[in-house]
């Protein structure tokens, strides 16, 4: 049996097909197609949650994706829980686990619940006024005593082990919603074969057919039809149809978001389904046909377990077979509740009494009403309700005077009318309009090819509905390319017409009043609350929303909105339109991040980017560092060796004998064409007309504002080809930078610049021993001091494969960069290393290469510059040619600022205590003693322990640096002082003799 | 010069497969790359000389005209750049070698690698991570384009109706391929 | 995301090909050696950043490379116009018709 309140012969679930599955560790019974929601009411379970703030017991208010309430934690395993699922849209599945939130010890005895006898003290904008001080008491208590008992479920433990996927897809029309309205315009858009896309958030088509019995569509019942329609689009090849599919965010240009549930409702998906499939959708025109969703009725203590809208309970009762109660009271401004006490007196459940607010319900439903004997109280409200877990009775009066009367019931069903569902739209960037005559929000100022059908656009005849749809449909096929089709023949009938309603608090909660009435249940917010906002002088809506919250919970509003709206119109004595209403943003339900994450996830988070040598490093034993995407060989320790050690013996190694070092990364642009040097002479500093094919040399690239940029070796190939070298981390924002002069300030150049960072695997071989290493496997250069000196280049053969080999170091010994064509690099380099190897030389890494350099000054441009640093601060104005009539750079070289006295300058520093390394990025000061804050004279860019100086090393920017050598200056720490020398920056072969081999 | 053993290459995607009933993903055999760029004046002088007519209409892509140049591609990547793929061990660095006109030829031929993708679902895996409209009708048999897929700028080319041709750079191939093995995992078309 | 078209692809491509690349029409001055300090300030610091209408310079670099200019109405976020780099700016007659066009 599948729960108690089943009733035998309702709805459209398959008794014989049960699921079990568990509530708060209780096990229950329910049916395939059930939702949570509906599968525990049917077993009697109405208490689902407990409030945000007040910890007050909750059931469900809807049956789709605008619950507020019934929120649960959905758990497979301990990696793959779910919190914050709505009950109402989660099905149910063999052996899933449920438990509820926001409660301890239990979901029936809650200690939180306190909150809500204490709620005077909680009014809105509670938590802005009480936790201003003491100042520090807020990061230290308030916070996080507040984030503890705030927000809702748990997160998992564990990383999810499901997979997301994403698929970009193109269409010419998306039809969003899949009720009549939906359906009908996809039917007409496919037929004039026009690519069709159709989504709906819940598990079958059919939007309110599923609880409006009595419809007929072309002589059928009106859900069938709907099944049937979906079923013939989803044969035809120009449309897909998606279910369990939320479109969640409309964005510019028709670009909509759509977030498809693929096995959330199975027990056991197949290991590659993907749990949820996001849709990046760019439609040609969209079509919403989102319709309406019912609000809630603004009375005291509206929230108890049992209090739903009018709408659910029909749809629990005609689609999912079961009774929301068995004494069920209608509280209604509206005409549709009627239609739900019909439907459940029909099936066999009391029906206390209809409390109609107004006096003249719709045409008929009273005459309906005594048909089936059910009592109706018009002109009367519901002023309160009794009840811990479950409402127990209401309490009715007359409007304007009379005494209270308290009616037994067990749920309470009620109507305030219903809100166009315009969040798409409002999202679309559309404008909203106020429609006077039925009292709503409208799509008004379109800002998207889009139409709106059907109830979210006020339409609210179903034939009239049908009608609007067909049209749309055929003219958005039209529109983008489909043939002329004739309209398909849709006729509906039966279904209600339910304009009209009322939107704010009803009688008995009203201003004068200090009851619980509840406008946002998700956070809530009551009426009274919206009213102190304005009192307080809110007087925006946009500012009565963030100081009540109220739209803010997760369900955006979709109940509330309006309500909160009329309550603050009322409130400032002005119109609804007057005071506005907030804009919808996505997402309109929550996505997970899983979804947004989709494929981006453990290896696929972010490329990484290995070199040519790769494997043979990892072989030998590289640890590893992260270079941008780029995994580099950092240092090669051997048995028993740490870092430190490891880098102190490649440091040694390579001035002893030599070492290998892989600097594939190294960015490389081909400069090609007649005009290659004058373009190279107005992107560098240098100058590049005079430099010899077959040379090499240092450039250093500046930004407009004369700044260093990045640098690198360059060396010219032939008259009209350049081989430039980039930082590994530079190089596409130098190429992107090459690329902007060149297109848009010297276009008439012909020079063009291709990226070869990957063409070649680039293998530097270094130390005294380097020509040795390499002679025997070198073809066709002479390698000889002669006939090929430091900064030279030459093409030939290495290992038989071609080589641009260059003569240059960053070392500051003889060495060579052996440039091989990629695919080639691995080979090359174990032929050089079976070389290297029996000399005695050593595989280095990153960290040997930046001690090496600094023992000999060179800079690294991001390391010992920060984008304020002149080639003239760095010391090396040397590089800028100073005959050349333009570079980038040379106006900005000449402001003020970087001619001015005193400018931060690169210098060495050594400290006092040759064993103490500096800390990079540490201050540095010259009395150590003076009152803080201290003035700071520089920081330290780059610091080592030098193994071949027998002492730490580092590099310094400080103010007028250069003028300091020999000053002691101070490094304060937190535990102590250093003191420190200024040097020069070279602190190992001064005369830099050892390049020369 | 005592014997060198000469270097022997090695492919960044070897021995890589993967694949499924809708689609299959390999490793495209290694090919001669040129990046081409030129000025109007020499686009007939280096059609001439590569025996491929290099398109001008963007998002197309040209065969070679010459017997033996059938499998040769030139691909248009933008007004003055193209990307001209051999895979018969062409030297194509030598055969443009004094075409007339105004030009840039550079050999990248290792740095691209490229990724067959190919079945029914060729399309769809590809649109896990490509945002271009990818249909017949909006990218039809033989076109190209530079783009995106994830998060790694990659050429497209459409080799036929459910066979497309993936370029990128080397060291980002690996997260390619990882990219569409695990797109392909999907089942959906 | 929106769609650009470029002018040299001759198609709508989708946003996330494109890199923005500041604002348009300012012209490197070609003795850029002689200008005084106000000149280079209003060159290389000062920028327009308008509410509505504003000249964009952008690059298709996941696409065909090239920079190009764009007109966007930054309170719409609607790229009204894209021409080709070094193309004159566009008259306001030009953008004007070119909006009366987008919104039928």
């Amino acid at each position: 049996m599948s729960g108690a309140n089943r009733i035998a012969g309702a709805g459209r679930l398959t008794p014989a097909k049960t699921v079990r599955f568990t509530f708060d560790g209780d096990i229950y019974t329910g049916l395939e197609g059930d939702t949570l929601a509906s599968a525990l009411i049917a077993n009697g379970v109405h208490l689902m949650g407990r409030s945000f703030k007040y910890h007050r017991p909750r059931g469900v208010l809807g049956a789709g994706s605008e619950e507020p309430n019934a929120l649960m934690g959905i758990e497979r395993d301990k990696a793959r829980k779910q919190p914050n699922v709505r009950a109402t849209v989660q099905e149910v599945f063999e052996g899933m686990t449920a438990v509820s939130q926001n409660r301890w010890p239990s979901l029936g005895f809650d200690v939180g619940a306190v909150n809500d006898l204490l709620s005077p003290f909680f009014a809105a904008g509670f938590y802005y006024k009480t936790f201003m001080w003491p100042k520090a008491a807020w990061q230290k208590l308030y916070e996080p005593v507040i984030r503890a008992a705030a927000g809702l479920g748990v997160s998992p433990d564990e990383a999810d082990t499901d997979h997301y996927t994403s698929r970009y897809i193109h269409c010419d029309v998306l039809v969003i919603g899949g009720g009549v309205s939906g359906l009908s315009a996809a039917l007409a858009a496919a037929r004039t074969g026009a690519s069709v896309i159709i989504c709906d958030e819940q598990a079958h088509a059919g939007g309110a057919f599923a609880y409006e019995a009595g419809v007929t569509m072309n002589g059928e019942p009106g859900f069938d039809w709907a099944v049937a329609a979906a079923n013939e689009l989803a044969a035809m090849d120009n449309v897909r149809v998606l279910t369990r599919t939320t479109a969640f965010g409309y964005y510019a240009q028709n670009f909509v978001g759509l977030a498809e549930r693929v096995t959330d409702h199975l027990a056991d998906p197949e290991p590659q389904q993907p749990r949820e499939r996001l849709w990046q959708v760019r439609a040609k025109k969209v079509i919403l046909a989102t319709g309406a969703i019912e609000r809630h009725m603004v009375f005291a203590n509206n929230d108890r377990p049992g209090i739903m809208l009018s709408s659910a309970a029909r749809k629990f009762l005609n689609h999912y077979g079961v009774a929301v109660g068995t004494k069920v009271g209608v509280y209604t401004a509206n005409d549709s509740a009627y239609e739900t006490a019909f439907d459940l007196k029909r099936a066999g459940v009391s029906v206390e009494a209809i409390v109609d607010c107004r006096d003249h319900p719709g045409e008929g439903l009273l005459e309906r009403a005594a048909d089936l004997n059910i009592e109706v109280l018009t002109d009367h409200s519901v002023i309160n309700t009794s009840g811990a877990r479950r409402i127990s009775a209401m309490t009715v009066k007359r409007n304007r005077g009379g005494a209270g009367r308290s009616i037994a019931v067990d749920a309470l069903i009620m109507s305030a009318g219903w809100t166009p569902s315009v969040h798409m739209f409002s999202q679309s960037r559309g404008k909203v309009a106020w429609d006077a005559d039925t009292q709503r929000y409208l799509p008004g100022e379109y800002a998207q090819d889009c139409t709106s059908v059907g109830a979210c656009n006020g339409t609210d005849d179903l034939q009239a509905t049908i009608d609007e749809a067909v049209a749309a449909g055929l003219a958005a096929g039209k529109a983008t390319g489909g043939k002329r089709a004739a309209k398909p023949k849709l006729a509906g009938s039966g279904a209600g017409n339910w304009s009209g309603g009322m939107a704010g608090s009803a009688a008995g909660a009203g201003p004068d009043t200090t009851v619980k009435a509840f406008v946002d249940f998700q956070n809530d917010v009551t009426a009274k609350d919206i009213r102190l906002a304005v009192r307080e002088g809110m007087h925006s809506i946009e500012h009565v929303k963030r100081f009540t919250t109220n739209g803010m919970a997760s369900d955006q509003g979709k109940t509330s909105n309006i309500h909160g709206l009329a309550i603050a119109a009322e409130a400032l004595g002005r119109d609804m339109p007057e005071v506005g209403l907030t804009t919808f943003r996505p997402p309109y339900t929550p996505v997970t991040f899983g979804s947004i994450v989709n494929h981006g996830r453990g290896k696929l988070f972010d490329p990484a980017r290995k070199t040519p040598m790769h494997g043979w490093e990892e072989e030998h034993g590289a640890v590893f560092e992260d270079v941008g995407q780029w995994k580099r060989a950092w240092y090669y320790p051997r048995a028993g060796e740490d870092m430190h050690a490891a880098v102190n013996r490649e440091c040694r190694t390579v001035r002893a004998v030599a070492g290998l070092f892989d600097a594939s990364t190294l960015g490389k642009i081909e400069v090609v064409g007649p005009d290659a040097a004058k373009f190279l002479d107005l992107m560098y500093t240098n100058g590049w007309q005079k430099l010899k094919p077959g040379r090499c040399k240092y450039g250093i690239m500046l930004r407009e504002d004369g700044f260093i940029y990045d640098d690198g070796v360059v060396a010219r190939i032939a008259e009209d080809r350049f081989h430039v070298t980039t930082t590994t981390g530079g190089a596409p924002r130098v190429l992107n930078h090459m690329e902007d002069y060149l297109q848009t300030e010297f276009p008439e150049l012909d020079v063009w610049l291709t990226s070869t960072s990957e063409q070649w695997a680039v293998i530097a071989v270094q130390g005294p021993k380097a020509r040795e290493i390499i002679a025997p496997l070198v073809e066709g250069i002479d390698l000889s001091n002669e006939a090929m000196p430091h900064m030279s280049a030459r093409e030939g053969k290495i290992c038989g494969v071609p080589t641009r080999l260059f003569r240059v170091s960053f070392t500051g010994e003889a060495g060579f960069e052996v440039n091989v064509p990629a695919d080639y690099g691995r080979a090359v380099w174990e032929a050089i290393w079976a070389r290297a190897e029996p000399l005695g030389a050593c595989a280095y890494g990153t960290e040997t290469m930046h001690v090496l350099r600094a023992e000999k000054g060179f800079i690294i441009v991001g390391q010992d510059t920060d984008g304020t640093v002149t080639p003239q601060d760095a010391g090396l104005s040397w590089a800028i040619a100073k005959s050349k009539p333009d570079f980038v750079g040379i106006r900005g070289l000449m402001r003020p600022d970087l001619v001015a006295e005193g400018r931060k300058q690169l210098v060495g520093l050594k400290t006092k205590d040759p064993k103490t390394v500096l800390e990079e990025g540490a201050q540095i000061v010259a009395d150590p003693n003076q009152p803080v804050p201290m003035k700071m004279l520089g920081h330290v860019t780059s610091s080592y322990w030098s193994e071949n100086c027998g002492q730490s090393i580092a590099m310094a920017l400080i103010a007028d640096g250069r003028a300091r050598a020999g000053e002691t200056l101070y490094v304060p720490m937190p535990d102590r002082t250093i003191e420190v020398e200024v040097t020069g920056t070279v602190f190992f072969d001064e005369k830099g003799e050892r390049v020369n081999g | 010069m005592a014997d060198i053993q000469a270097a022997s290459p090695q492919y960044p995607l070897d021995g890589m497969v993967a694949g499924s009933a809708l689609v299959q993903i390999t490793p495209a055999a290694p090919a001669s790359r040129l990046a081409l760029r030129a000025r109007p004046d020499a686009i007939a002088p280096l059609s001439k000389a590569l025996a491929v007519k290099l398109p001008q209409e963007p998002k197309t892509s040209a065969q070679g005209t010459a017997a033996k140049t059938k499998g040769r591609r030139a691909l248009w990547l933008g007004p003055d750049e193209w990307l001209v793929i051999d895979e018969s061990g062409a030297d194509l660095m030598a055969a443009c070698q004094g075409a007339g006109g105004t030009f840039s030829a550079v050999d990248v031929s290792n740095r691209n690698t490229a990724i067959i993708v190919s079945g029914p679902a060729a399309e769809a895996v590809i649109s896990a991570g490509c945002p271009q409209d990818l249909s017949l009708k909006a990218f039809a048999v033989g076109a190209c384009a530079r783009t995106l897929l994830g998060k790694t700028e990659v050429v497209l080319l459409r080799e036929e109706a459910d066979v497309f041709r993936v370029e990128c750079w080397r060291s980002f191939s690996a997260y390619a391929f990882a990219f569409l093995a695990e797109a392909l995992r999907d089942p959906m078309v | 995301m929106l769609l650009i078209y470029c002018p040299y692809c001759k198609e709508e491509r989708p946003e996330i090909e494109f890199r923005h690349a500041g604002e348009a029409h300012i012209a490197r001055p070609t003795d850029i050696k002689a200008i005084s300090d106000e000149d280079f300030e209003g060159f290389f610091f000062i920028r327009s950043n308008p509410k509505g209408i504003a000249f964009e310079r952008w690059r298709h670099v996941h696409g065909c490379g090239r920079f190009f200019n764009a007109v966007r109405d930054t309170v719409s976020d609607k790229i009204i116009m894209t021409y080709e780099a070094g193309k004159p700016r566009p008259s306001d007659e030009e953008i004007q018709a070119r909006l009366k066009e987008l919104a039928l």
